[in-house]
């Protein structure tokens, strides 16, 4: 089969310019949070999660320590480890593409491997959306982070606006069922009650904590929580359905 | 230059997570209630940074033209829109209100 004329790689090509064109918005959040542009562009070069790039940007611009940055951060990154599971199950790769696979490996290129069934299609499918995210999104992390630092003031273009939107975008895909519905308000009111009484950043590891409690005694689904941000086979004309119990 | 310790320091331990996966093997990893709790603490951990942002100032709270992006933002999710353009719709709304005054 021609490369071109792979589903997997077609679909991999689709999901790598939605999700780096939205690297703009962490350039742009990124350097109003306070951060510089090197600062910036290491995140999105060497972190490449983002959740975790969003989360520890968040945490600064509200005047968390870098310690309570790095923990929602860390702590954001723990899905990835389950995704490098199931990933190297599917995919076995060896020697050095072993340790290339872990840096791309991330919602959007699970999302976009584990929908295809042919072990070939996984493959293509996995690296296309892991290397093409990863050049678009740095691209557009610079461009972001140059347009943010030329803004001026960042309220006034209602940039914490956007970050507001950001986290919403980001959440909104989980919050499929019950469960994960309760788990959001449950926690979104932990962190009210929380704010007043701790230092900026805590409130968000108070409710990974209240969420990961949840999780240690609750029977829901194994993969809940677990969506991808952009869901890679949205559109109607895929027939192939994404994970147990969903129709897509 | 603290900042950059941290910065880094949350690069290395994003990388370990990824790196687990591949290296541990999957019989002691294959544990449902592991990623349960990564799943629920995704969960967790994106609504409480949705709501320091809507509503948090500090160590206080405030009910400000954020709260308009966050209802913007919904509504443009309800609508399927595409994650950029919900980023555009929370910035409009709260520049929007402050343009009307609202703060």
């Amino acid at each position: 089969m021609k490369f071109t004329q792979s589903p997997a790689v077609r679909v991999g090509l689709s999901i790598s310019i939605a999700t780096g064109l939205y690297g703009v918005s962490f350039g742009a959040l990124s350097v109003t949070s306070g951060l510089d542009f090197w600062q910036t562009m290491a995140l999105s070069l060497l972190l490449f999660s983002g959740g975790s790039q969003f989360a520890f940007i968040g945490v600064v611009a509200g005047g968390g320590s870098g310690v309570a940055a790095m923990s929602a951060a860390t702590l954001l990154g723990m899905r990835n480890g389950i995704y490098g599971m199931q990933l190297n199950a599917l995919l076995q790769p060896r020697g050095w593409r072993r340790f290339a696979a872990a840096h791309v490996t991330i919602d959007e290129s699970t999302a976009t491997s584990t929908g295809q069934t042919d072990p070939a299609e996984q493959r293509r499918g996995f690296w296309t959306a892991g290397i093409g995210i990863f050049v678009l999104w740095n691209l557009f992390t610079a461009v972001g982070a140059l347009a943010g630092s030329a803004l001026g003031d960042p309220k006034q273009w209602g940039l914490d606006g956007a970050a507001v939107a950001a986290f919403l975008g980001l959440l909104w895909p989980r919050l499929k069922g019950r469960e994960p519905v309760a788990i959001a308000v449950v926690c979104a009111l932990a962190t009210v009650l929380a704010v007043p009484f701790v230092p900026a950043g805590v409130p968000i590891l108070v409710s990974a904590l209240v969420a990961a409690v949840v999780g240690w005694f609750s029977h829901g689904r194994s993969d809940e929580g677990l969506e991808p941000d952009v869901d890679p086979y949205a559109e109607p004309h895929h027939v192939v359905g994404r994970g147990p119990g969903e129709a897509s | 230059m603290t900042l950059w310790l941290w910065l880094l320091l949350s690069c290395v331990l994003a990388y370990a997570w990824k790196l687990v996966g591949y290296l541990v093997p999957a019989t002691l990893l294959r544990n449902p209630r592991m990623s349960r709790i990564a799943g629920t603490m995704t969960i967790g951990l994106l609504a409480s940074l949705t709501v320091v942002n809507t509503v948090a100032s500090g160590q206080s709270l405030a009910l400000d033209a954020r709260l308009g992006a966050l209802a913007a933002a919904a509504v443009a999710l309800w609508f399927r829109a595409p994650f950029l353009v919900v980023v555009l719709a929370g910035a409009g709304a709260a520049a929007g209100l402050r343009l009307l005054g609202w703060n």
